[in-house]
């Protein structure tokens, strides 16, 4: 079913290098070919190459790409769960999704979320890897505090966080109250509720950009940080002159996959304060998960699908550029 | 257009084959000595306020997590006594735990995320590393509109398909079974990417010498590529394996049946049904979060390198 999509004739051979050397000594063994169109042995090529990518081909036309379409060709229906609805009324999903306050809400909750969570996961995780790159003795257990939290489901993470934020039983609050400063109601407090997701979602998963970053740094040569030294240089200038520097491409690529990851946020704000309180931390893909699945309205879930991913595709570009841009730049 | 995003993880690709040095030096690192100033240990103020600085962030850090196994020994008295305090006043109690094994389904939700992420994890591995071959070493008709296909994908946020893969499960008659939380997850194009960069690095001469000795292409996959490729499948499997046993949305909403239901899933009934049995909530949160955490204790090195290796590729 796959090989059918797609019709292009095959490359020349001499387009993929990697490839040739062997492909000459393939011609001579396959000798069942009698095609005027490939070579002798092409073939052969064609049906073990294929062979080897029908497996996964076939997960990706049926769980990734059929899907995709049948998203795009939902959205521009009335289907309900019940299979009602099922016939096309053109551009009313979107026409309703465009006017509707909540769901520009849950846009605006996104993109504040992604604001807030984006700057302290990076800035957190370089501190981080920079402190314990410094040599200082322990290191497994470093990495274990920092990383650990990363290997929770976010199931547990609310879990421990709800409790965490309890106003009442809450040690945080507990604390504050004995320092003598206000305590608030946090999950339940619209001024406070979308902070403390952030402050969640920061401790659940910047390990991971703290191991990107920890590797990036082993990866800067020991010579630069020697020829530095013998200039004179100490660790605080290195720190600025060099290390910061040499991770300028790591951070971007940081930037862009933490913005990308943020966007998606749904877990955990669903499960500590399911949107609320009066909707002020509820994320788009919330609203895409209730519009289809408590609303039952599959036709109008995936119109706001498709807006949220031409969103998504726009921020992607638009870093890429953006970074691609930066490192012309920064060779110049 | 993602391409130029997971291109680097193919320089940490690239550092697996290279095992025993990079052991090296993360040993001489961990012994204290480091690079920034080789041969000389310098703790001047700067160093002494590192050190302070990163003993607070690492207690920090731990601190809601050793609340949490606190809470999850109190009795339910303690757990909702005001002031909450580290020592309750009744002692430490295993009972939070029990009233979780007796009345929970927890040994079921941890078979059923065992099962299904083990399940993802090999379809996942083993139909990337075909394909991802076939991408790197052999031509076949339409092989660039498949590769230019998957990377493309790799943008796609599975958030949004949720719906038309619902529509889907209902038609395959998926909805509550295994293969309904399974399926949908198989797919890894990022994956894909990170193993084709693995295998384009490969030394070709490798393959033609077994070719030139007659194997074909299946079997030079299986005896010369694969077990050269060990570090970085095992790197996939870790990154893979974490992201499915971790995983919310797909299993809430393809699952129903409580016999059915991962961990993740499970433990968001349990609060909902026993909303205020605080050391019975934590017990349950600690239990699910324990075979990770075993897992990681015993695979530590293994599991920061794969995550380091896939990291760019893996979002």
């Amino acid at each position: 079913m796959t090989t059918t999509t797609v019709t292009t004739p095959a490359a020349p051979a001499d387009r993929s290098p990697a490839t040739t050397g062997s492909r000459t000594r393939a011609g001579g063994t396959g000798g069942g070919s009698t095609s005027t169109r490939l070579r002798p042995g092409a073939h052969k090529e064609n049906r073990i190459g294929w062979g080897f990518a029908a497996p996964f081909t076939i997960l990706f036309v049926l769980f990734l790409v059929w899907p995709l379409l049948h998203g795009l060709y939902l959205s521009f229906t009335g289907q309900s769960l019940t299979g009602q609805g099922g016939e096309l009324i053109g551009f009313a999903n979107y026409a309703e999704a465009f006017a509707d306050g909540a769901m520009w809400r849950s846009m605006l909750n996104t993109f504040w979320f992604t604001i807030l969570s984006t700057i302290p996961l990076v800035a957190v995780a370089l501190v981080l890897a920079l402190l314990v790159n410094t040599g200082l003795p322990g290191q497994w257990l470093w990495r274990l505090s920092f990383f650990l939290p990363y290997l929770l489901a976010s199931t547990v993470v609310s879990l421990f966080w709800i409790q965490l934020y309890s106003p009442t039983l809450g040690p945080i609050n507990t604390v504050l109250a004995t320092l003598g400063l206000p305590q608030p109601a946090w999950l339940q407090d619209p001024d406070t509720a979308m902070i403390a997701v952030v402050a969640t979602t920061v401790w659940w998963t910047v390990g991971f950009n703290f191991l990107l970053y920890l590797a990036a740094l082993q990866n800067i040569p020991d010579q630069q940080y020697e020829a530095a030294s013998l200039d004179g240089a100490g660790r605080w200038r290195s720190l600025w002159s060099i290390t910061i520097p040499q991770l300028g491409p790591t951070t971007g690529l940081i930037v862009i996959l933490q913005v990308l990851a943020s966007l998606k946020v749904f877990d955990q704000i669903y499960q500590m304060t399911n949107g609320g309180p009066a909707g002020t931390t509820r994320s788009t893909v919330q609203y895409i998960f209730e519009s289809g699945f408590t609303g039952y309205r599959f036709g109008y879930s995936s119109a706001i699908s498709y807006i949220f991913f031409a969103v998504i595709v726009v921020i992607s570009i638009a870093q890429f550029s953006i970074t691609a841009r930066n490192r012309k730049g920064a060779q110049r | 257009m993602t391409a130029p995003a997971v291109a680097p993880a193919a320089a940490p690709g690239g550092d697996l084959r290279a095992p025993t040095a990079e052991r090296g030096r993360a040993a001489s690192r961990g012994g204290g000595s480091h690079g920034h100033a080789p041969g000389k240990q310098r703790f001047g103020a700067m160093g002494v306020v590192s050190i302070v600085v990163l003993v607070v962030l690492a207690v920090l850090w731990l601190l809601p997590f050793l609340w949490s196994l606190a809470t999850s020994f109190k009795s339910e008295a303690d757990a909702a006594a005001t002031p909450q305090t580290w020592l309750p006043a009744g002692g430490f109690t295993l009972q939070a735990y029990r009233a979780i094994l007796e009345q929970g389904n927890i040994p079921t939700w941890l078979f059923n995320s065992l099962l299904t992420s083990i399940a993802i994890t090999l379809i996942v591995v083993a139909t990337s590393a075909l394909v991802a071959y076939a991408f790197s070493r052999l031509d076949f008709r339409g092989k660039k509109w498949l590769y230019v296909a998957t990377i493309a994908s790799i943008i796609i946020p599975p958030q949004v398909l949720i719906v038309p893969l619902f529509y889907q499960m209902l038609a395959f008659d998926m909805v509550d079974t295994y293969w309904g939380i399974i399926l949908p997850q198989a797919i890894a194009p990022a994956m894909v990417f990170v193993l084709k960069k693995f295998f384009d690095q490969v030394p070709i001469e490798l393959e033609d010498a077994a070719r030139v000795d007659g194997a074909g292409r299946i079997r030079v996959f299986f005896t010369i590529l694969l077990p050269l490729s060990r570090p970085i499948l095992g790197a996939v499997s870790i990154f893979v394996f974490i992201g499915a046993w971790n995983n919310f949305l797909w299993p809430f909403i393809v699952t129903n049946d409580a016999s059915l239901l991962t961990l993740p899933v499970g433990l968001q009934t349990i609060k909902s049904a026993y909303g205020i049995q605080y050391a019975q909530n934590m017990a349950a949160a600690i239990l699910a979060a324990l075979p990770l955490i075993l897992v990681f204790l015993f695979f530590q090195r293994q599991i920061i390198k794969g995550i380091s290796t896939t990291g760019f590729g893996g979002q």
